[in-house]
């Protein structure tokens, strides 16, 4: 059918129009990418919103009431922009991927159906008692509401995270021919659900979210505390998230360990770019890796490297102990994923994940001299800290996905054979250059609206811009007229 | 295999298992069209509004459940991906720019009442009312010329009708939910929007389907003359006239049951244009599309109990809100 829209209104962007394939990819890309961070927001907000609740009813005590009330704010406004961030995610398999939804409709289907029935629906219910409904329902109730809501977003996250493991290493099916098209069959609905990449996967994702917002509620309790240091309420919330962070940071170092072998094992060329590692063999592993020449920046051989490298211990880690481990390089395969992006966004991953554990431990510490919230150093850094956890959820998510090309469904189905064949590039570009647009100012709103509530929160706490604080001087970014 | 024991592999567990998961799928399409329908009026309507403590009002009210019925349209979605993978890939890809401008309208419409509230600035508020009342107009014209496409393909009238339909009766809807929570004076101000509406969908019904018949538009001429159109048709006349009645005499609570009868009747509609047929444009058969049955079997089973367990999480949320709307504001 024909564009609905006269193109030659368009015509400048007729001009500069990308591929469909591109412009799709981007579009997808782009649009989980802010996504994402909204849904773990809602997974790593859960734990700490039922624990205020939960003091907040069992004890009455403001601090709490407090600490509820603003956290419930910041996951509200989450959760809004996670749903209408969310429905164009769903939207997009068919309008931009017809051919992947349809060739994996069976298998698919039914996770996303359970999503949106088992899960959205119970966050979206009783998010608006918890919202709403303080005076309305009972405290019980009130409480119950909040672990339903939390549960919701760990159970959506099961459901989502099951169509993506498929999408890694799909099991429990077989191809055939419906309607002219070979599409996959469901065969073991146990096998396609719990495939082998699952449970890493979804352990990994979690606990990545509850560092993320971990990150979040410290920085933000820190820049409170900093401004106030008398605050019980953001002291215990400073003290909570570093604690937090202590269990979760050294956690996902390990596991990400083991995950990493798990991913040698099942996508072999996936590894490879991770490591850039090109030739069968032996493989050192890069602690850092610097390019000697710019090509290298895109295209990161081992050899136009400046390496500070452990000899055969890339073999070691992804064998679990054998240094003469042979490890599967990337010239076996015909196409492969766009390497350096694979191998930079590892690198900056992991390196960040070995910061968190460093500020886990630096804060713990902190904790046992019983000097938290006087150290001035500790609370700036995990102000400049707080963003960072979604930095690294999003370049480990780059990994992944990327790391997956030139495939969509693991040596099924090609991302190329997967997008719309009757899409133009016209169409394309111009829904990208929307959704940019718009995700740009939805992030930018996002942003606005967290430091309108700490503002707001400041004032609560009867901090003036001109009060004596740790900071003389305006506060930061926010100024006189707004 | 582990699961032959449980699930039947190579038979649907009823013999209509298709027939029944289409209904399934139009049973959430009409949730959708009937709960968001109100949330689209409500935010239509507060065009209609200037003086703030109105306008809060209307946002009290459609605070606390828009969310959840929003969901509706992806339970939709997944329920049409899970049973029939074509259908869905087709109707999205086939209708790419329309379908993009839904989500679009609907990330302003959710927006804008959570932004409006974070701030007191009189410009920050009438941009925030822009993308409300922008989002809400825009999601149903271009949700109903999406169903327009799905029904009668390029038919450039029928697919904007079916747009403006929807847009008509969402401001019923939207109307008779309002009145029936608000103060007396504000409600007989809504019901003459109400009533206005109402004639104004009945009346574009009409002209829709005599232009299908007309032009034959989607090959659809035949189903529309048929029995079970002329039916939900001329019901559809009788509820919208009661309705009239009941608002008139200012009895909101029974104009809002017969007003939420009319999307009822519209889904009812869309599906007796549909069957047997589950895209009439491609010819593409219920039967033929559909996934196998062990795929189908366990959607049902894991799937269906879940619904029924949804619908009471609506019966408690309306519940907990049910009554005259109280509270200042989005906020709550």
């Amino acid at each position: 059918m024909g564009p609905i829209i006269p193109l030659n209104a368009v015509s400048p962007v007729w001009a500069a129009s990308l591929s469909p394939k591109l412009a799709s990819r981007m579009q997808f890309g782009w649009t989980i990418s802010v996504h994402i961070i909204f849904a773990s927001l809602s997974i790593g907000l859960a734990p700490f919103i039922i624990y205020f609740t939960w003091k907040d009813v069992r004890t009455s005590e403001q601090r709490y009431a407090r600490l509820r009330s603003f956290w419930v704010k910041v996951f509200a406004a989450g959760f809004v922009m996670g749903t209408v961030t969310g429905i164009p995610m769903s939207f997009q398999f068919g309008t931009n991927f017809p051919q992947f939804a349809e060739v994996a409709g069976e298998l698919i289907g039914g996770p996303l159906a359970f999503e949106a029935k088992m899960a959205f629906f119970l966050e979206a219910v009783f998010l608006g008692v918890l919202l709403y409904g303080r005076d309305r329902v009972e405290d019980r109730t009130y409480l119950i509401s909040s672990v339903l809501v939390g549960f919701g977003a760990w159970l959506s996250g099961f459901w989502i995270l099951i169509v993506n493991a498929w999408m890694q290493t799909p099991r429990g099916y077989e191809m055939v021919t419906r309607n002219g098209m070979e599409v996959a069959k469901l065969t073991d609905p146990f096998a396609a659900f719990l495939t082998p990449r699952m449970p890493w996967m979804y352990v990994h994702m979690m606990n990545a979210s509850v560092i993320s917002v971990a990150l979040l509620v410290a920085g933000v309790s820190a820049y409170i505390v900093w401004k106030k240091p008398d605050t019980e309420a953001w002291n215990t919330a400073l003290k909570m998230a570093v604690v937090l962070l202590i269990v979760s940071a050294p956690f996902q170092a390990v596991h990400g360990d083991a995950y990493g072998r798990h991913v040698e094992e099942t996508q072999p060329q996936k590894f490879a770019a991770m490591e850039a590692h090109y030739e069968t063999g032996q493989a050192d592993l890069h602690l850092l890796a610097f390019p000697k020449s710019p090509e290298a920046l895109t295209d990161p051989r081992a050899e136009n490297l400046v390496t500070v490298s452990l000899p055969a211990v890339g073999s070691f880690l992804a064998s679990g102990g054998d240094f003469d481990a042979e490890i599967i390089g990337l010239n076996e395969y015909d196409e492969n994923p766009p390497v350096a992006l694979v191998f930079w966004s590892f690198r900056f991953m992991v390196g960040l994940g070995f910061l968190f554990i460093g500020l886990a431990l630096w804060g713990g510490y902190l904790m046992y001299r019983g000097r938290l919230s006087d150290n001035t150093r500790y609370l700036k850094a995990m102000i400049a800290a707080s963003p960072l956890g979604y930095a690294a959820l999003l370049t480990g998510w780059y990994v992944t996905e990327i790391g997956r090309q030139p495939w969509v469904i693991q040596d099924e189905l090609r991302t190329s054979e997967a997008v719309s064949s009757t899409l133009t590039g016209t169409e394309a570009t111009l829904t990208l250059v929307g959704f940019v647009v718009v995700y740009v100012g939805l992030v930018l709103t996002a942003l606005y609206t967290l430091k309108w509530l700490i503002r707001e929160e400041l004032q609560l706490l009867g901090v003036r811009e001109s009060s004596e604080g740790r900071w003389h001087g305006p506060l930061p970014g926010v100024s006189d007229d707004d | 295999m582990m699961t032959d024991s449980l699930l039947p592999v190579d038979t649907y567990l009823v013999e209509s298992l298709p027939e029944i998961w289409f209904g399934a799928v139009l049973f959430a399409l009409g949730m959708y069209v009937v709960l968001d329908g109100f949330d689209f009026g409500i935010g239509i309507l507060y065009a209609t509004r200037t003086d703030e403590h109105e306008r809060e009002t209307f946002l009290s009210a459609f605070g606390p459940v828009w969310d959840a019925n929003e969901v509706w349209l992806v339970a939709f979605g997944t329920m049409l991906l899970a049973a029939f993978p074509r259908v869905y890939s087709r109707l999205l890809a086939d209708n790419y720019l329309v379908a993009i401008g839904v989500v679009l309208a609907l990330v302003f419409r959710g927006l804008g009442p959570e932004l409006r509230e974070q701030r007191n600035d009189e410009r920050w508020k009438r941009y925030t009312d822009y993308a409300f009342v922008g989002g809400s107009v825009f999601a149903p014209l271009l949700f109903g010329m999406l169903a327009g496409r799905w029904l009668f393909g390029e038919a450039t009238l029928p697919v904007v009708l079916t747009g403006v339909g929807l847009v008509a009766v969402s401001v019923v809807t939207g109307a008779a939910f309002l009145a029936a929570k608000t103060e007396p004076g504000l409600a007989s101000e809504l019901r003459t929007y109400g009533i206005g509406a109402t004639l104004a969908y009945l009346s574009g019904v009409i002209v829709l389907l005599g232009t299908v018949v007309l032009t034959d538009a989607g090959g659809a001429a035949d189903t529309v003359l048929s029995l079970p159109v002329a039916a939900v048709v001329a019901l559809s006349v009788a509820v919208g006239l009661i309705g009239s009645v009941l608002a008139r005499r200012g009895q909101y609570r029974a104009w809002l049951a017969s007003a939420l009868a009319l999307p009822t009747l519209l889904t009812i509609l869309v599906a007796i244009l549909l069957y047997p047929t589950i895209y009439p444009p491609t010819g593409l058969l219920v039967r033929e599309v559909v996934v196998s049955p062990l795929a189908l079997n366990l959607v049902t089973v894991l799937g269906f109990p879940v619904l029924l367990l949804v619908l009471w999480y609506f019966k408690f949320l309306y519940g907990v809100f049910s009554g005259p709307i109280e509270g200042e504001g989005y906020g709550g």
